[in-house]
C-alpha cells in the first residue's frame, strides 16, 4: 500500500468533512476517488497533500507516517488550477519544480524532456497570459508530474481538454502508472473511471461508502441480469427468470433484459430459453459505474 | 528554509523585472532633482531686466537709493496722469508714485502696473522706500545714519543640547525637525506602499488559484514569509536606487550649474546685491546646511541602525497584516473594506508624528513611540532630538513583540483564508479563523 488512511476525522467548525474515513490505495494503481460534490473528496485530498491536517486519525505514506518530507513525493493537480499570469512558462515551471525539491539543472533537464514529449518546445519563453486554456492545462500537468512523484493526485484532469489532448493526457497518465507511480484520480466522469481506474473509493456524506478493485466492485453490484437477443415468442411466465423489458431491435430480432431468480444457474436459464426462442446473444449485464454511483449515492440519502 | 529562499527569489525577481519598478526608481530622483534644479535654472535663465519708473512727489528719494538693485529704477518727476498713460508703452513694468505725505502716512505709496505686480517687485519697492523713510525719520530724531546702520543687527540663535554627562553639542532644532520629518515620511510612504504590494501579491495568488499548488509544496507560513521578505528586499533595493540616483543626479546638475552660478555672482558688483542674492538663496541652502549640522550633531550610525530596525520590523508587522487581509478576500476591491483597519494605525501614527515633531518629549510623543503600531514612525521622528536609551530599547522590544503577535495572528488567518472561496468574510469570521485547528 502506498497510501493508507486510517480513521481520519476532519471537521470545519460545525461541519464534518470526513467522519472516520479509512482507505487503502495499492501501489501502482490508478485509484478513482468518486463522490458527489461536497462529499469530502477535496478535504481528503488536502489532508494527503498536507495542506491541512486531520483532527484525528493517521495517514501512512509508503510505510511511514505522512510528514513534511513526503511533500516532494506527491504531485497534486487541483481542480481549480492557476498559474502566475505574468511569468513565463519556463520560469514558472522551473520555480514550481524547485519548490518540489528539484535542483536547477535537474529541473531544467526534466522540463526539456516534457516540452519535447508534449510538443510544446516553443512555449518556454511565452508569458502564461498568452496561452490558451488547454495550453495552460498542459503546463499545469507538467508542473504536477515533473518531479516524478510516487503519488500523483489528479482532480478532474480532463476538464478543459479537447478530445485530442485528452487522449494524449490519458496516454501520459497510463505511461506514468506503468512506471510504477500510483495515481489518485478524482473525477465525476464515470466513463473515464471505467476506462482508467484499477480501483475506486466512493465517498458520500463524509464517509467511504464503497471501495475496492474495479472488477470486484462491479461484481458486487451485478444483479444477476442478462441481455438476450432473440427471435420468437419469449415465455413471460416461467419459474426460472423474470423478463424485465423487451424492445425491438433492427432486423426483426428483439432484445430483452432477463433477471434470473435466486439460485437459478445460467445454463438452466439458457436451456429454458433455447427451448422457446432462437438465441443470438446472451450476455451478463455488468453495471456501469454511472449506475453504481447513482445507486449508492441515492440510496444513502 | 531553502524553499523560503526560492520564494523570496521569485518575489524579488518578478518585481524588479517590471517596468513600473524602474519607472518609479528613476522618476522619484528626477523629481527631487527637478524640485530644486528648476527654480535655479529659471532664475539663471530669466535675464530680462525689469524697469520701473518712480515718481517721487515727496522729494525724499535720491538716485543713490536705487543703485545696485536687480530692478532698474528711474527717478522721474512730472504729472502722474501723463506717466500713467505712457509708462507701459515705454517698456516699464510699473509706475511707483510716492506721495508727499509719505513721512506721516506709511500707505502713501502707489504702484501702477498693467498686470498684477509680482510679490518680489512689490517688496523690493517697499523695502527701498521703507529704508529711506526710516533713515530720514531717524535723522530727524537726531540719530545719525552711522548709528542707524550699526543698529541693524541680525540675531540668529544657536541651539545646544547638553547630555547627561554634561557634553555639549551644537544642535539645530530646525534641522532636526527636517531630518525627523523626512524619515517619518519615508517610513509612512513605504509602509503603505510595500504593505499593499504584499496584499496584492497574496490576492493574485489566491484569485489565480495557483495557491493550492504552491501550498501543496510549501507551508502557508513559508509562502507568506517568503513573500513579505521578497517584497521588503524590493523596497530596500528601491531605497538604494533612490539614494544613489538622487545623489548622482544632484552632482551632475550642480556641476552643470557651477560655472554659471559663479559667473552670475561675479557679474553682480554691488556687495549689497550679493547679500540680497544670498538672502534669496538662503531658503534653498539653509535646510541643507541645517541638515548637515544635524548630521554632525547626531549619532549617524545610531540613526541609520534605528531606521533600518524600525523600517524592517514596522514593515514586517504591517505587511503580515496586509497579507492576512489579502488572504481573506478574492479581489482588491473586496479588500478595501478591510484595509482601513491597517491603514488607520499608519495614518494615525503619521498624524501623531506631527505632534511628536513639535514636542518630542511630551507624554503623547513618548507613548506614540512605544506602542508597536505607531512606534516605527514616531520613534524615528523623536530620534534626531535625542531619546533616552531605555526608552529606545523598550520601544524596540515592544515592536518585536508586537511583530511576533501580529504575524502569529496573520499566519493563522492566512492559512485558512487562502483556501476559502466564494464566502463573504466578516471580522467575526476572521477572528474565528485564528482559533481553527491545523
Amino acid at each position: 500500500m502506498i497510501l493508507s488512511i486510517q480513521d481520519v476525522v476532519k471537521t470545519y467548525s460545525e461541519h464534518v468533512a470526513l467522519d472516520h474515513v479509512s482507505l487503502e490505495v495499492p501501489q501502482g494503481h490508478i485509484f478513482g476517488l468518486l463522490g458527489p460534490n461536497g462529499a469530502g473528496k477535496t478535504s481528503l485530498i488536502r489532508i494527503i497533500t498536507q495542506i491541512t491536517a486531520p483532527d484525528s486519525g493517521r495517514v501512512i505514506f509508503d510505510g511511514e507516517p505522512l510528514s513534511e518530507r513526503h511533500v516532494n513525493e506527491i504531485g497534486y493537480l487541483p481542480e481549480e488550477r492557476g498559474l502566475y499570469k505574468k511569468m513565463k512558462v519556463g520560469e514558472q515551471l522551473m520555480y514550481l519544480a524547485q519548490l518540489k525539491g528539484m535542483s536547477r539543472p535537474e529541473a531544467q533537464a526534466k522540463l526539456k524532456d516534457w516540452f519535447i514529449r508534449l510538443d510544446i518546445k516553443d512555449w518556454w519563453n511565452k508569458p502564461v497570459d498568452d496561452l490558451s486554456k488547454g495550453m495552460q492545462q498542459k503546463t499545469q500537468f507538467i508542473a504536477t508530474v515533473v518531479h516524478e512523484p510516487k503519488l500523483l493526485i489528479l482532480d478532474e484532469p480532463f476538464s478543459g481538454f479537447d478530445p485530442i489532448n485528452a487522449n494524449m493526457l490519458k496516454d501520459e497518465i497510463l505511461a506514468i502508472r506503468d512506471r510504477g507511480t500510483t495515481i489518485l484520480f478524482s473525477t465525476h466522469r464515470m466513463e473515464s473511471v471505467e476506462e482508467l481506474c484499477d480501483g475506486i473509493a466512493l465517498i458520500n456524506h463524509a464517509n467511504v461508502v464503497l471501495t475496492g478493485n474495479k472488477k470486484e466492485v462491479q461484481n458486487r453490484f451485478k444483479k444477476n441480469e442478462f441481455e438476450l437477443i432473440f427471435s420468437g415468442e419469449l415465455p413471460l411466465e416461467n419459474p426460472l427468470f423474470d423478463v424485465m423489458g423487451i424492445e425491438d431491435s433492427q432486423d426483426g430480432r428483439r432484445k430483452a433484459r432477463i433477471k434470473l431468480h435466486v439460485d437459478v444457474g445460467i445454463n438452466a436459464a439458457l436451456g429454458e430459453l433455447i427451448r422457446h426462442v432462437d438465441v443470438y446473444a446472451f450476455q451478463e449485464i455488468i453495471p456501469s459505474f454511472n449506475d453504481i454511483f447513482i445507486e449508492v449515492v441515492s440510496s444513502s440519502k | 528554509m531553502n524553499k523560503i529562499l526560492l520564494i523570496i527569489q521569485r518575489e524579488y525577481v518578478t518585481r524588479v523585472q517590471k517596468k513600473s519598478f524602474w519607472i518609479a526608481s528613476l522618476l522619484a530622483p528626477l523629481l527631487i532633482t527637478a524640485i530644486y534644479a528648476i527654480p535655479i535654472w529659471l532664475a539663471l535663465r530669466d535675464k530680462e531686466v525689469k524697469r520701473v519708473e518712480v515718481l517721487d512727489q515727496s522729494g525724499i528719494l535720491e538716485a543713490k537709493d536705487f543703485t545696485g538693485r536687480e530692478i532698474q529704477y528711474e527717478l522721474i518727476s512730472g504729472d502722474v496722469e501723463a506717466f500713467k498713460k505712457t509708462f507701459a508703452k515705454q517698456g516699464f513694468s510699473a509706475l511707483v508714485v510716492v506721495k508727499n505725505t509719505i513721512l506721516e502716512d506709511p500707505r502713501a505709496v502707489q504702484i501702477f502696473s498693467e498686470k498684477n505686480v509680482s510679490l518680489p517687485l512689490k517688496s523690493s519697492i517697499e523695502r527701498i522706500v521703507q529704508n529711506k523713510i526710516r533713515a530720514v525719520l531717524m535723522h530727524k530724531a537726531g540719530i545719525s545714519e552711522k548709528v542707524y546702520e550699526d543698529t541693524q543687527v541680525d540675531i540668529s540663535g544657536e541651539t545646544i543640547t547638553v547630555s547627561d554627562q554634561g557634553r555639549e553639542t551644537s544642535s539645530s532644532s530646525g534641522g532636526a525637525m527636517i531630518l525627523a520629518g523626512v524619515m517619518g515620511l519615508i517610513l509612512y510612504v513605504t509602509l503603505l506602499l510595500y504593505g499593499s504590494q504584499v496584499m496584492n501579491g497574496v490576492i493574485e495568488e489566491k484569485s489565480s488559484r495557483i495557491i493550492e499548488v504552491i501550498i501543496s509544496s510549501v507551508k502557508p507560513y513559508q509562502l507568506m514569509l517568503g513573500k513579505i521578505l521578497g517584497v521588503g528586499l524590493v523596497g530596500l533595493t528601491q531605497f538604494l536606487l533612490w539614494i544613489v540616483l538622487t545623489i548622482g543626479l544632484s552632482r551632475v546638475t550642480s556641476v552643470l550649474y557651477q560655472p554659471e552660478v559663479k559667473k552670475e555672482i561675479r557679474s553682480i558688483q554691488d556687495k549689497k546685491v550679493q547679500e540680497a542674492v544670498r538672502e534669496v538663496n538662503k531658503s534653498d541652502i539653509s535646510p541643507m546646511e541645517e541638515v548637515s549640522k544635524v548630521l554632525a550633531s547626531t549619532n549617524i550610525p545610531l540613526v541609520i541602525g534605528c531606521f533600518m530596525f524600525y523600517f524592517f520590523f514596522g514593515y514586517l508587522l504591517y505587511s503580515s497584516l496586509f497579507a492576512a487581509i489579502g488572504s481573506a478576500v478574492e479581489s482588491s476591491t473586496e479588500a478595501q473594506q478591510f484595509t482601513f483597519i491597517v491603514m488607520i494605525p499608519i495614518i494615525i501614527s503619521f498624524l501623531m508624528a506631527q505632534y511628536t515633531m513639535q514636542d518630542p518629549d511630551s507624554s503623547v510623543a513618548v507613548w506614540a513611540s512605544m506602542i508597536p503600531f505607531t512606534s516605527p514612525i514616531n520613534m524615528m521622528v523623536r530620534l534626531p532630538y535625542g531619546v533616552p536609551t531605555w526608552e529606545l530599547l523598550s520601544s524596540m522590544v515592544l515592536l518585536v513583540i508586537g511583530f511576533l503577535a501580529c504575524s502569529w495572528i496573520s499566519a493563522r488567518i492566512y492559512r485558512v483564508g487562502i483556501l476559502m472561496y466564494g464566502k463573504k468574510v466578516s471580522f467575526k469570521e476572521l477572528s474565528k479563523w485564528i482559533f481553527y485547528k491545523g
